[in-house]
Formats: C-alpha cells, sequence, structure tokens
C-alpha cells in the first residue's frame, strides 16, 4: 500500500506555502521563488471505482455547495464541472474493439496542474492566477475579475465562471492542506488509492509499478498521461490505454496551450492592453466571455494571423 | 466474515458473487486492490450487471439473477471432474467420508418427505449413520456410494457446463474460464476468498447459495486460512452486533436460542442444545451451552434467577412458529392481528417488499412509535406526497410518536464489523435540539412501563420489575456499565473445579474470557461470545494499537475480535492433519508438539492434538459439512430453483416453482406474476453514492447521485422506444414506479434456454423526504416471500413490465 | 505500515526547500499572516478531535471528528469536518463517497429535533414534550400488553409471550443500544422482534 496521507493536525502551525514560494503570477512579475520539491497527484483509472468519494471530500473540505441536478441518463453527476464541482467523475462504456469487451473507463476529471499554465498566461488580471514552485496552479479570488479567458487558455476545460459573482472557480491541488504538510481531500479519501499524492518523482516511480502490473494483467498500451504539450503536469493519469488518451470522456490526446494565449501573453507582458490592436482585443474578449469553453478553429486561426503579424 | 477485512489482501484470488464490494463496501474493498497490486491476485466478478466491482475485475461473467446455486454447483463438478480438490482437507477436516441415512433421496427437484399441502419436508431421513457406538459410520476410502462424497459428486453431475449456461445465462467460455481460476486455488498454497452479501442472501433460497459457496471453499481447502474464508459482507455498521446480541424473535445473545412452546421445561430445552461428540476423542463445543445460557439468565434477572426456578426459565417468551420474523410481523399486521409497532432506527415502509402492503398493514396499527434521527418515510406513511405516497390521512387512525435519536457523533460505545471486530467509538458533538440517546429513550420505555407494573399491576409483570437494573443513574445507563455487562462478571468468586481452594476469579471482577463462565449462578454475562471485550484489562474494544507483526493483516492488538479475540475462525483448518500449515508463508497457527501457536488465537483447545480433533468444533463431527443432514429446512445439498417469479421454467426441475420449502402466506402466491404477463427479469440494489435511505437526508450525496432511476440495456431500450435520460414506467403484478431511464451497455439480455432475458436493475434509495429529488423504491414491487431458512426477502429477482412515458405526472 | 515514516517520507515531499519553519511555534495570527493571498488558512485549527466510527457499512471505517468546543471538557460541541482516521488499519484514512460526506449527515436539514405526535386521522405531526411522549408510549404498550399477554397456550405450556406488540431494532446502534433494547423488549415477553440483518 502506498503510505497514507497522515490526519490533519489541529495544532497551528506555519504554512509551508507562500508568496515567497511563488514561481508565476498572472499579467506580473515575481522574483524567482524558493524552490520547493515538486509535488503530483497521481490519478490511476485502473484503480479507480467510480465510488466519487473525491468529488463529496472535495465539496465538504472545500465548503462548497452543489446545487441537486437530475439524472439525465448516466452516472456522471454533476453533468459537468461547476464552479461548486471541481472536481467530477466522468464515466464512459468503451467496448474494446481488440476483446470485444465492454470496459467501464471512469475518470476523475479536475485541474490538471499544468508546469505551464495556459490558465495563467491567459489571465489579465495582476495576481489573480498563481504558480507555486512546488507545481500548484492556484486561482486568487480577491484579484479574479471573472473575464473568462481562463477557461480559453485551458487545454483541458476545466475553469468554471460564476456569472453571479464574476470569479473563476477550479481544483486548487488543497493548496490549504499540502500548505501544512497534507495531502489533498480527495486523495486523503479515495478508498483504494487510486488517487495518491506525494513528489512528483515519487508518483512517477510509483507509477512505474502500476504500468507494469497492468501490462501483466494483458493491458498492452498501459502508460502514464504526463502530457510534455503543457510542460508536463502535476496532476498525472495512469491509463490503461494510454495510447488513447481521447476514450476517457476526451481527455485531450495531445493538450496544448492554444496559440491565441501565447499572443496575448506576449501583449499583456511586453506592451500592455492597450498595445494590442482593437479589433483583435474584442474579437478575443468576445469569444473568450460569450463564445464556446473550448477554443475554436477560428480562435486558433485568429491566433496564429496575430502571431503572424498579419491582423 | 470467517476473514477479516483486512485479511483479504492475503488472497490469490477474489471472488465477487452475490455483491459487489466496490460500491457497498470501498474501503473495505482496497484490500482487493492490494491484492491485486502487491500478489498479483485475480478479481472475478459474476453478476447481472457489469458493476463498478466488474469495472475493475480481470474477468467479468454475466449470470442471470437467481441462477447461482446452478452456477457454483456447476464450478463443484468441474473440480470433482477435472480433480482440482484440496484432498487430504477434504478426507480429514470435511464429512465427505461419512455415511448417508438409507432413505434419504432426491429426484425432481425434491428430497424425499415433501408435504406439498405444508410447503414443508419431513427431514427424519436427512442424517448420517449413526454406529452403535454412538459415533458417525466413516468410510476412508470414499468407496461407499452413499457416503457424502459420492452423493455430492452424483447431486451435481447434472450441473454440466451446458447446464449452466442455459439456466444462467452465462457464455460457456466465459463460465469455463471462471472454473479455471477458481479450481487453480485447490493447491495448497493457492488461496480464494469469496465476498458475497445480499446479492446472495434476498433470494427465496439465499442460505442455499452461500452454503453452494461455502462447499466449493471446503472443497478448495479455502476455509481457516489467510486470504480465504466465506466472507459475508454485513451492509449496515452494526447489524452483526445486533445479531451477535440476538435481537431477532427466535434468538438469545451469542447465537443461543428463544425456547419453543414444544420445550416446556428447562431440561427439555437443554436436551437439543449440549451436542455430545459424534467423532472418539472430537470435542463440541457447544456442550458449553448451559454455562452461557445460566450466566445470561443471571445477566437479565440476577437474583430473581435461581436454581429452583430454573434459572427464571418462565420469564422468557416461548415460540409458536420458527420466528416472528419481519415478513410473519406485517402479514399479522396486515390481517388486523398487531396493535403496536416500534422502530428503533429503520424505515420499513421503504424496506420491505410490497409497498402497498406496508402502508396497509401500518394502517390498522393502533400506534406506532419511530426512534431516528433522521426523518423517515415509515414515521411519515400516513402523509400525502402525490403519486410518492398517495394516502387519505383521515382514513389513517393510527396514532404515530416520532422519537428524535442522537447520530454516530452525538453517542459513545461499540460496533462490530463485519470482520466481528468491536471498535470502540466516542461522542464528539452536542444533539440537535431536543434528540436524545437511543439507550436512554429504550431506559425510558422500560422503567415507565415498570412503574405503571408496580403501580397497577398487570400481566405477569415478575419479568419487567424483576429485570436486572443496576445502573448508577438508573434513567441514563452508560455505555461503560452496559459494555461490562455485556462482558460478563463473577457475582460469587469461582473457584477451580478439581481445587476448591484455589481461586479463579473473585467476585464482583470482569470475567478474562468464556472459559470462566458457569453454570450454578456464580457468574453473569450478557453476552458470552463477547466476554473478554471489557475484563480487568480494561475496555478491550478501545485498543488502538495498529501495529501488525510480520504483516499478516490480524492487527490483534487493535480493538476486540469475537470470540476470543480470535482474527480468523476455524484457523486451526490452516494446518494440515499433522498440525503444519498447508502453506509456510501463510502460516497462522501450527502445533509445537504440545500446544497450538501462531499469529491468531487458535480456535480449538490449545492442548488438543491435531491428529486426534478435528477442526470444526461448532459441530459435534468435528468436521465441516457438505451435507448438512436437517438442518436446513429445503434440504441437505442446494438445489436450482427458479425464482418465484421467472423468465423461464426451472431446467432441472420443470414441475417446481421457486424454492418448494419457502413459506409463502396466503394470499401472496396470488400476487405472483407470471412470465407471460411480465417478460422482464429484474433486480434491485444499492448504488456507491448512497446508503439505503439515510444518505438522500445527506446534500452532497444527493449532488451526487440526485434522482431515481433504473438501467436497461440498449437492445430493450430500442425495443420499447426508451431514451436514457427519458422517463418510464415499470410495473410487476404488485406495483408501479416512474424512473429516468439510463440505457447502459453495462446490461446485456442473457440467452438462457435458448431465449434472450431482458434484466431491469432497479436501485434502492429514493423516497418522499430528504436532500434528493423524489422518488420510489423497488419494494413498491417485489414480491412478498422469503428464503426459506431465514426468510430474506426475494428482492434480487422477480418480474417486471416496462414502457416509455412522456414525463412525470407530480 | 509505519504512520511515523510515511509522514517522514510525504514531509519530505511536500516541505522540503523551506528550512526553518517550526510546527507549533506560532501562534494562530502570525501563521494566518504567513499565508499566500491564494491560501486559505487552515480551518482546523485548535479543534477539537474526536475518534469514531462511520455509521454505513460494515467496514467500519475509523474517522476523525473535529468540532469547536469539547464535550468532554463539558462544552457544547459542534462538529466542523469529519475525515477518515489515517491510523485505523482497515481504512488507513480513507473514506467512500458516503463517509466522506457524514458532516452534512450530522447537520442534515431534516435531523430530527423534538417528539412528535400524530394523532388518528390527523394530517399533521405535533410537537410533545419528552414526558408526554414517553408517557404515553408506556401507556399504550402497558394496556395492549395486559389486554393480549398469552400466559399459556391452549395445551396448558407456559408460554409467557406478548405479540400483539413489535420491536423493530436499528441497525447502527450500539452494542451497548442493543443489550439495553434487548432488555427491556425480551423482559416485556415481546416474540415480534427483529432487526435489518435481511435488508
Amino acid at each position: 500500500m502506498y503510505p497514507p496521507l497522515p490526519n490533519p493536525t489541529v495544532t497551528p502551525s506555519a504554512p509551508k506555502l507562500s508568496d515567497k514560494n511563488l514561481m508565476r503570477r498572472s499579467a506580473s512579475t515575481v522574483p524567482q521563488g524558493e524552490s520547493m520539491q515538486q509535488v503530483a497527484k497521481l490519478i490511476d483509472t485502473s484503480k479507480c471505482i467510480g465510488c466519487k468519494a473525491c468529488q463529496t471530500a472535495c465539496l465538504e473540505w472545500n465548503n462548497l455547495r452543489e446545487e441537486v441536478g437530475v439524472n439525465a441518463g448516466s452516472y456522471t453527476n454533476p453533468h459537468d464541472l461547476t464552479t461548486a464541482s471541481w472536481t467530477l467523475m466522468r464515466f464512459t462504456e468503451w467496448v474494446n474493439p481488440e476483446t470485444q469487451d465492454l470496459e467501464w473507463l471512469i475518470r476523475k476529471d479536475g485541474c490538471m496542474h499544468c508546469a505551464d499554465p495556459g490558465c495563467l498566461k491567459a489571465c489579465p488580471s495582476p495576481g489573480a492566477i498563481v504558480q507555486y514552485t512546488n507545481g500548484i496552479v492556484d486561482f486568487v479570488k480577491d484579484n479574479c475579475i471573472g473575464c473568462g479567458y481562463c477557461v480559453k487558455g485551458c487545454p483541458f476545460n476545466i475553469p468554471r465562471i460564476s456569472k453571479a459573482e464574476g470569479k473563476a472557480y477550479k481544483c486548487s491541488l488543497c493548496s490549504d492542506r499540502v500548505a501544512v504538510g497534507q495531502g489533498p481531500a480527495c486523495a486523503k479519501a479515495c478508498p483504494t488509492q487510486a488517487i495518491v499524492f506525494g513528489p512528483k518523482e515519487d508518483m512517477k516511480k510509483h507509477a512505474e509499478g502500476r504500468i507494469k502490473d497492468l501490462k501483466s494483467r494483458g493491458y498492452k498500451n498501459a502508460g502514464l498521461y504526463d502530457p510534455p504539450g503543457v510542460g508536463g503536469t502535476h496532476v498525472m493519469y495512469v491509463l490503461h490505454h494510454a495510447d488513447k488518451p481521447q476514450i476517457y470522456a476526451g481527455l485531450p490526446n495531445n493538450p496544448v496551450i492554444s496559440p491565441l494565449v501565447e499572443v496575448w501573453k506576449g501583449a499583456v507582458k511586453y506592451a500592455g492592453l492597450a498595445a494590442i490592436g482593437a479589433v483583435a482585443a474584442l474579437g478575443f474578449l468576445h469569444h473568450a466571455v460569450s463564445g464556446p469553453n473550448r477554443v475554436s478553429r477560428e480562435d486558433e486561426e485568429a491566433a496564429k494571423r496575430l502571431a503572424e503579424g498579419k491582423s | 466474515m470467517t476473514n477479516s477485512w483486512t485479511d483479504i489482501k492475503n488472497t490469490d484470488l477474489v471472488v465477487i458473487m452475490g455483491g459487489n464490494a466496490a460500491e457497498a463496501h470501498p474501503c473495505g474493498f482496497k484490500w482487493v486492490t492490494e491484492a491485486k497490486a502487491n500478489r498479483g491476485a485475480k478479481l472475478i466478478v459474476v453478476d447481472p450487471r457489469y458493476t463498478r466491482s466488474a469495472s475493475v475485475a480481470d474477468l467479468y461473467a454475466p449470470i442471470r439473477q437467481g441462477t447461482d446455486i446452478a452456477f457454483l454447483l456447476g464450478v463443484i463438478n468441474y473440480c470433482i471432474k477435472n480433480d482440482k480438490v484440496q484432498w487430504e482437507y477434504v478426507k480429514a477436516f470435511t464429512s465427505a467420508p461419512y455415511v448417508v441415512k438409507a432413505g434419504f433421496k432426491y429426484e425432481d427437484g425434491l428430497f424425499d418427505g415433501y408435504d406439498e399441502t405444508k410447503r414443508d419436508y419431513n427431514r427424519s431421513n436427512w442424517d448420517l449413520e449413526i454406529g452403535p457406538d454412538g459415533n458417525l459410520v466413516v468410510d476412508e476410502t470414499l468407496q461407499n456410494p452413499r457416503c457424502v462424497w459420492n452423493m455430492m459428486k452424483a447431486h451435481v453431475a447434472e450441473y454440466t457446463p451446458e447446464m449452466v449456461s442455459r439456466i444462467c445465462g452465462t457464455p460457456k467460455d466465459k463460465f469455463l474460464k471462471v472454473c479455471e481460476m477458481i479450481a487453480a486455488t485447490s493447491a495448497k498454497d493457492k488461496v480464494m476468498t469469496s465476498m458475497y452479501a445480499l446479492g446472495w442472501t434476498q433470494h427465496s433460497k439465499g442460505s442455499q447459495n452461500i452454503r453452494g459457496m461455502a462447499m466449493l471453499q471446503l472443497l478448495l481447502g479455502n476455509i481457516g486460512v489467510r486470504g480465504g474464508g466465506m466472507n459475508a459482507l454485513r451492509g449496515h455498521s452494526n447489524i452483526q452486533g445486533l445479531t451477535d446480541i440476538g435481537l431477532m424473535s427466535n434468538l438469545i445473545p451469542g447465537y443461543m436460542t428463544i425456547p419453543t412452546e414444544r420445550e416446556a421445561t428447562f431440561d427439555t430445552y437443554m436436551s437439543t442444545r449440549g451436542f455430545k461428540p459424534l467423532r472418539p476423542g472430537q470435542m463440541s463445543f457447544f456442550q458449553n451451552y448451559k454455562k452461557f445460557f445460566v450466566s445470561f439468565q443471571k445477566a437479565m434477572w440476577a437474583s430473581a434467577a435461581t436454581a429452583e426456578n430454573n434459572w427464571a426459565y418462565d420469564y422468557l417468551p416461548k415460540l409458536d412458529v420458527p420466528a416472528y420474523d419481519v415478513l410473519r410481523a406485517f402479514e399479522l399486521m396486515h390481517q388486523g392481528k398487531m396493535n403496536g409497532y416500534i422502530c428503533q432506527g429503520f424505515n420499513p415502509l421503504m424496506s420491505f417488499p410490497n409497498r402497498k402492503k406496508m402502508t396497509a398493514a401500518l394502517s390498522k396499527l393502533k400506534y406506532l412509535i419511530t426512534m431516528d434521527p433522521l426523518e423517515t418515510e415509515t414515521a411519515r406513511f400516513w402523509e400525502n406526497h402525490g403519486e410518492y405516497n398517495d394516502v387519505d390521512p383521515t382514513k389513517i387512525q393510527t396514532e404515530v410518536i416520532q422519537l428524535p435519536s442522537t447520530c454516530f457523533a452525538e453517542d459513545e460505545g461499540a460496533l462490530v464489523n463485519s470482520g466481528r471486530w468491536l471498535q470502540w467509538h466516542w461522542a464528539g458533538a452536542t444533539p440537535p435540539g431536543e434528540a436524545k440517546l437511543d439507550s436512554w429513550i429504550m431506559a425510558q420505555i422500560h422503567l415507565r412501563l415498570k412503574a405503571l407494573y408496580q403501580k397497577e399491576g398487570g400481566a405477569f409483570a415478575e419479568p419487567i420489575t424483576n429485570l436486572h437494573w443496576p445502573y448508577k443513574d438508573p434513567n441514563d445507563p452508560s455505555p461503560e456499565e452496559l459494555a461490562k455487562e455485556l462482558n460478563g462478571y463473577v457475582i460469587e468468586t469461582v473457584t477451580d473445579p478439581n481445587d476448591p481452594t484455589k481461586i479463579v476469579l473473585e467476585k464482583g471482577k470482569q470475567v478474562v474470557g468464556f472459559g470462566v463462565l458457569r453454570d450454578d449462578g456464580k457468574t453473569a454475562c450478557g453476552n458470552w461470545i463477547y466476554a473478554g471485550s471489557f475484563n480487568e484489562a480494561g475496555n478491550n474494544m478501545a485498543r488502538r494499537d495498529n501495529s501488525d507483526v510480520d504483516d499478516t493483516g490480524a492487527f490483534s492488538k487493535w480493538a476486540f475480535s469475537w470470540p476470543a479475540n480470535r482474527r480468523i475462525l476455524y484457523n486451526r483448518a490452516s494446518a494440515d492433519v499433522n498440525g503444519k500449515a498447508w502453506d509456510p508463508s501463510r502460516k497462522l497457527i501450527e502445533w509445537d508438539g504440545t500446544k497450538w501457536a501462531g499469529y491468531d488465537v487458535p480456535d480449538i483447545a490449545p492442548g488438543a492434538k491435531p491428529d486426534v480433533v478435528g477442526p470444526f468444533i461448532m459441530n459435534p463431527e468435528g468436521t465441516a459439512r457438505f451435507f448438512t443432514r436437517g438442518l436446513m429446512r429445503d434440504g441437505p445439498f442446494p438445489v436450482h430453483y427458479e425464482p418465484f417469479e421467472s423468465p423461464v421454467a426451472n431446467a432441472v426441475a420443470p414441475k417446481v416453482r421457486g424454492n418448494p420449502a419457502a413459506r409463502v402466506f396466503r394470499g401472496d402466491m396470488e400476487q405472483f406474476g407470471d412470465a407471460k404477463e411480465f417478460p422482464y427479469a429484474a433486480t434491485s440494489y444499492r448504488l456507491t453514492e448512497h446508503f439505503h435511505f439515510w444518505t438522500k437526508h445527506v446534500q452532497p450525496n444527493a449532488v451526487v447521485q440526485p434522482e431515481f432511476f433504473v438501467e436497461i440495456s440498449e437492445q430493450l431500450a430500442q425495443e420499447k422506444g426508451v431514451k436514457s435520460g427519458g422517463w418510464v414506467r415499470v410495473w410487476s403484478k404488485r406495483g408501479s414506479i416512474k424512473a429516468k431511464a439510463v440505457v447502459t451497455k453495462r446490461i446485456v439480455p442473457l440467452i438462457c434456454d435458448g431465449k434472450p432475458i431482458h434484466i431491469v436493475g432497479i436501485p434502492l434509495h429514493w423516497g418522499f423526504t430528504g436532500a434528493a429529488k423524489k422518488g420510489f423504491g423497488p419494494n413498491s414491487l417485489t414480491p412478498y416471500v422469503g428464503d426459506a431458512n431465514i426468510e430474506t426477502p426475494e428482492y434480487k429477482a422477480f418480474l417486471v413490465d416496462i414502457e416509455s412515458i412522456s414525463g412525470p405526472v407530480a | 505500515m509505519n504512520m511515523e515514516l510515511s509522514r517522514r517520507h510525504f514531509l519530505k515531499g511536500a516541505g522540503a526547500g523551506l528550512a526553518g519553519t517550526t510546527v507549533g511555534a506560532f501562534g494562530f495570527g502570525d501563521i494566518e499572516a504567513a499565508y499566500a493571498a491564494s491560501i486559505r488558512p487552515f480551518k482546523l485549527a485548535n479543534l477539537t478531535e474526536t475518534r469514531n466510527t462511520c455509521p454505513y457499512c460494515s467496514v467500519a471505517c475509523g474517522i476523525v471528528m473535529y468540532s469547536k468546543g469539547d464535550l468532554k471538557k463539558g462544552e457544547k460541541a459542534d462538529i466542523v469536518h469529519i475525515e477518515g482516521d489515517a491510523d485505523h488499519p482497515t481504512n488507513r484514512g480513507t473514506l467512500c463517497p458516503k463517509g466522506s460526506a457524514l458532516l452534512d449527515f450530522v447537520h442534515s436539514e431534516t435531523r430530527l429535533k423534538y417528539p412528535m405526535i400524530r394523532k388518528p386521522g390527523s394530517n399533521k405531526f405535533e410537537r410533545a414534550t419528552w414526558d408526554v411522549a414517553l408517557d404515553r408510549i408506556a401507556r399504550l404498550m402497558k394496556d395492549d400488553r395486559d389486554q393480549n399477554f398469552i400466559a399459556k397456550n391452549n395445551d396448558g405450556t407456559t408460554v409467557n409471550r406478548w405479540v400483539t406488540t413489535g420491536f423493530l431494532a436499528a441497525s447502527a446502534t450500539t452494542n451497548e443500544t442493543a443489550f439495553i433494547t434487548y432488555k427491556a423488549v425480551r423482559s416485556a415477553g415481546m416474540l415480534v422482534f427483529d432487526n435489518q440483518a435481511r435488508v
């Protein structure tokens, strides 16, 4: 058994995560923070029993109140991530074409805590999104303007905007727990240790053992999902079919940050908001706020044009 | 469970059949994932539905609900035919070599002695031959055609892979793959564990389902060993404890039994209980029955229980029927023969079959009392909730008193887990409003009833007025006081029977273990199997040392495991006839030449010689039974019987409907539907997001599984024009429900007897109170019949019809 | 599993590079000040811990309840968080989706707070005092028992049974409650007595 996460202590202790450990801060610069050991959450889809303990543990720890919805013909409830549901079990019934056997693929969705975070890069509000040197990407509510650019910047479609509050929400990797030497609430709760948490290197090593076990059981394409397109992630998956991430409720095969965000980031960083062409900015804003969550092909093309200076 | 949750990590093969451990017991299931990850163990799931347990299995085999016996006897047949038997174990530790009494026979689905009008058997031939010396007749060579082994071999022969596939709908190749994997554990160094729950019990032949697997496990030598066993996953946090303490019509704590009215005297009662050994040199544990019984009577009535009045034998009520189980209780209520009913934390309106009958029955009561921390549908059965509870309050004359009780967070005491661990917990919260502890409520009811009898007199008041009530605050007995009574204590100093000058335990002390209990009134003990849980060493249930010598999974210093802190039952059987472990890597206890010792408390007298005393000391034979003699109402071997409502005829006994020995009340038989009218095979179950009818009151659980639904295959959905997420109506002969439809690949039509059988899955967690959406439960549809032996309702297999509807009416 | 080892292993992971942080050396105010803007102050600091067992299934997972106020000191105690007990050998700190949401069981809107009585034919519950409710119960039980108690059967055998009132015992009460229930029920001669073992 992977060493269980310890019980929280009620003795007040100093946080081990502070502004001194910032690596990036949205729309602003920070001095290089004190380095920390990289942490990661490893989600083993082959051990996951889809019980949703991670969902209720997350709701309880983070004092979130989700609405009671309806059944829409699936076990996925709520039906999508929301401002209160920062994590969600997504259920996919997949018939393996090689064996003709049904496989019930269950994936815990939520923020991947990218090493190269598209949300942070897209964020125009100084300090609304921060990244710590241990890998945690966190939203700072007080600085958030609810513009929704983080949604556009995210290759995994994770942040959700509360229209009422004008704020963006997503998984914090339980930064408050990690700050005092504990692990995320979902990882502590997970009955089968399908979720484990620790130093990223240890997680990779643990994943190797799991992959070996899966291969011995006939999953020849078992592997680790730590996508290089976003610099690797601090939430990783063990997949029985790592050659086909897409079958796990649309996990991107090769996630990358939209080129649009690169442009945006460049503009904010070097020229400031005013220097960007008004037309492009308005167009972007329009898509970002009222368009679909996913970056569309038009967005991509627009970004390319911007990047190539053809606007 | 014969073993414990943490012991499951020691297994090589997990068979989940008749249960769904990943969903109903997720944190216990952790030990399955550990066995898989660390030992390369395999997991087989056999279930009508591809469950969340199946989603992490190495092999999933579908099975039509209600056909488990055919499947299991088919596996036994395979093992015998392919010589996959742990022979040394079978020959030495089971009833295989005993000779069955002449006259016993089985044909056409019935055993000898059947009386169709009584739906019962004369079981006098269902026994073993006893020789002139009072011992069993034995054929060690297994040549005698009437020895248990050969009788069993003949009995299972018709369950060929073809027959199994025809009955169960399991594809033959999947069945054979299951057989092969299971049969491999007949090796001395390979072990299988069986994890089951209500998927096996909630059938009209539930007890025999479990027998089927127990027989298979014995044949493979998997009982009494680490990583093996028969592991009944109890549903509720302390249903093990409530059963241990005998809160059933026919029980006395510690699995002793309430006398029947045929046992008019104490001597008659005792004459059938202290079994004499049936093998030379064998010990029979229940020869101690009188010690446990007298100590119990002393715990109840102290000085009012004397040798002169046969230890207050007359204070115990005498049964006129085998049991007043809940089905009988509600039948009597329905007949207007009951006036009052008290529900302590239970929701029968949603929990018992045929809800219409439940509502009618409760409406005939004069008074209903409920105690619960939460609202229940039962307490509000008289309240109109539209189609979800369509009643007219003005027509219901039942007086209802609803008492608010505390929940876990506010009370202290012990719960017994499925692995028989008694674990103490502490209160950490102030109860809301005026909610009170259940123990306080029960004390108040008793004390007020007693006061009325003392003041007014009345019918046979002595057992009430003389009830031992030694508590410091009589109004509010403390958990410690009650726990100490359960453990037992010495009333008069106990001396060594061989040397009266030697004091064993002084007056007033807590008994060390059940070995100290006496039948002369010198000791009192609420529940002999808990003796040792709270003795002079303190509250052993509160022990929190989680060290585990050599990582065996025993955790012997954590809490207390009954009996005697034993972690694995029948652990003597982990060693061979000479007392050496079958598998040195799974050593549990071994014979060191003079005594038994090892990681666990031996389940045998410490000095009992291995080649003399058989390991199964609870049976007078000292061995485990393939043939249960006359102890089960429906036969000494399991037989495949179809559910009372079945989509097909019984392939091995076409004339028999249901279990021939199951009790059916007048009027209920007419309420069974047939396949012409109700073509689809329904089953009911729990979902992992919910716990019965409690968690619909818990907002986050209502969020993650908000609304009542039924599950059907894509094929049936297409036939019926049902869309996933759309509405359907499902009905049986007894009622009708509306639900959302989940159309899924996880349910497929099964080919049984050449025709496709569609399955309708109906989870059970919704009602008309709480935070989740209002909904129905499967009990609006299910038949009013129980298991032939213990009356567990047939919730897992019944017939329905289904249609697409446009939407909710309410 | 050695818990201390696991803790060290863990701390090495999450806390490496942060020399000089001393556990327990600060008052709570200082700690709060030290938090980064994004990080919520740790919500369990200075609460009372109580060990309990999950009341749902028979795995009986160990839980830790965190309360404001300490019952053992005679204070009013309000549970604000519940999570799995990592020291417990069976669950090792994990909890299922039900166990993980126990806090909302304790504080459910549909928790019962007062005794209620519904009169025959009425369409509502009315609040009652405990004394009224309990005296009424004792009266109803005694009247029924006195009227329907069977001392001897038709054969003249002493049977001393009362079968017109039944008792259905729970599934999540403690052994101790179960025993006092057994005593109260059986001493009254009741036989219509069952529990939730079958469903």
